[in-house]
């Protein structure tokens, strides 16, 4: 890339390069690369704060205890009233997902520091989870009714089978879509910074335009990295919903 | 003569990155779209409003994705190609 044609040379594709972090020899599976560093890192930082939050344990909840008890009435609540009643014995697994995509994501915007959810691995791991777990957890309470999610009961009768195909393939379309939305966001924020760096660093004594671009676009990072896990976590509950919840469609 | 069919390949390449781009302004239509809906219903009916502030965000979220396709897209063109 740097001798194809001059002029401004800007790679920002090289920051989400995975490298092993002893030496320079072969990725193989057990080798600690800067993901697994930042993947650790976060699950580190989730554990600290949900037991020093809730070590001390005093009803009316001082201020490191406010954080955690804030941080699990929001997800509380919500996975309540999207999943329904039924659906609130998922909240573990959707507690996790969220405080371990938030963490991920604002980790990554650490300066020098490396967002794991920005390479489709991870994000496609976590989607294809919360596939496997929607339609076994369909399956299971279901049975073959299950597959009624796809009849549309309320359109005319010559429309159903088609319809039926087009509902099925948005819905094994839900794990692509599910995975490349957080990657695709995190991989293209981090990358528009990149660029934006390439440019300061070029341009001289003009270079404070694109560092109050930089702030700016940090700021909406900022923004786009807790709504993204928001959304996951919320797309899951609204998936979850239709395969615990009512049997009509 | 090679040299020539990988200016041409390169030429292709940037072209289709620029391209890709234009998929973004679908992005920018659909979120102003929602968020405009939800403005306007939340101005007449605000005690409603916190209530819907969910299905606002998975809205967003949903048109605010498949921008982000085209735009991944773009960036794996320009320079995963």
């Amino acid at each position: 890339m740097a001798d194809e044609a001059g002029g401004l040379v800007i790679d920002p594709m090289h920051q989400f390069q995975i490298h092993p972090l002893f030496g320079e020899g072969p990725l193989m599976w057990y080798t600690p690369t800067n993901q697994t560093l930042w993947l650790g890192i976060a699950v580190v930082v989730i554990s600290l704060l949900m037991l020093i939050g809730s070590a001390p344990r005093q009803v009316i909840p001082g201020r490191t205890q406010s954080i955690t008890e804030l941080l699990y009435s929001f997800i509380h609540d919500m996975v309540e009233e999207v999943t329904g009643h039924e659906g609130a014995k998922f909240f573990p697994y959707l507690m996790v997902l969220f405080t371990f995509i938030v963490t991920s994501n604002l980790l990554g915007l650490l300066p020098g520091s490396f967002a794991p959810t920005s390479h489709i691995a991870v994000t496609a791991v976590l989607a294809v989870m919360v596939f496997f777990t929607v339609t076994l957890v369909g399956f299971y309470k279901k049975g073959i009714g299950f597959l009624g999610m796809f009849w549309v009961s309320s359109a005319p009768l010559v429309l159903r089978p088609i319809l039926a195909l087009i509902e099925l393939i948005s819905y094994f379309v839900r794990p692509l879509s599910h995975s490349i939305r957080l990657g695709g966001n995190i991989m293209a924020g981090h990358a528009v910074i990149k660029v934006f760096a390439g440019f300061a660093g070029v341009m001289g004594i003009a270079s404070v335009v694109p560092i109050a671009a930089i702030a700016a676009i940090y700021g909406l990072e900022l923004l786009v990295a807790v709504v993204q896990a928001y959304v996951f976590t919320i797309l899951t509950c609204v998936y979850l919903r239709d395969a615990v919840g009512e049997a009509h469609h | 003569m090679t040299g020539d069919l990988i200016q041409f390949a390169l030429m292709g390449k940037y072209i289709g990155a620029g391209l890709a781009t234009i998929g973004l302004g679908g992005a920018g239509i659909g979120v102003g779209t929602i968020a405009g809906n939800f403005l306007s219903g939340a101005l007449r009916n605000p005690s409603a409003a916190p209530g819907q502030m969910a299905n606002l965000f998975v809205g967003i979220a949903f048109a605010e994705a498949l921008g982000i396709f085209s735009f991944l897209i773009a960036l794996l063109l320009m320079f995963a190609v």
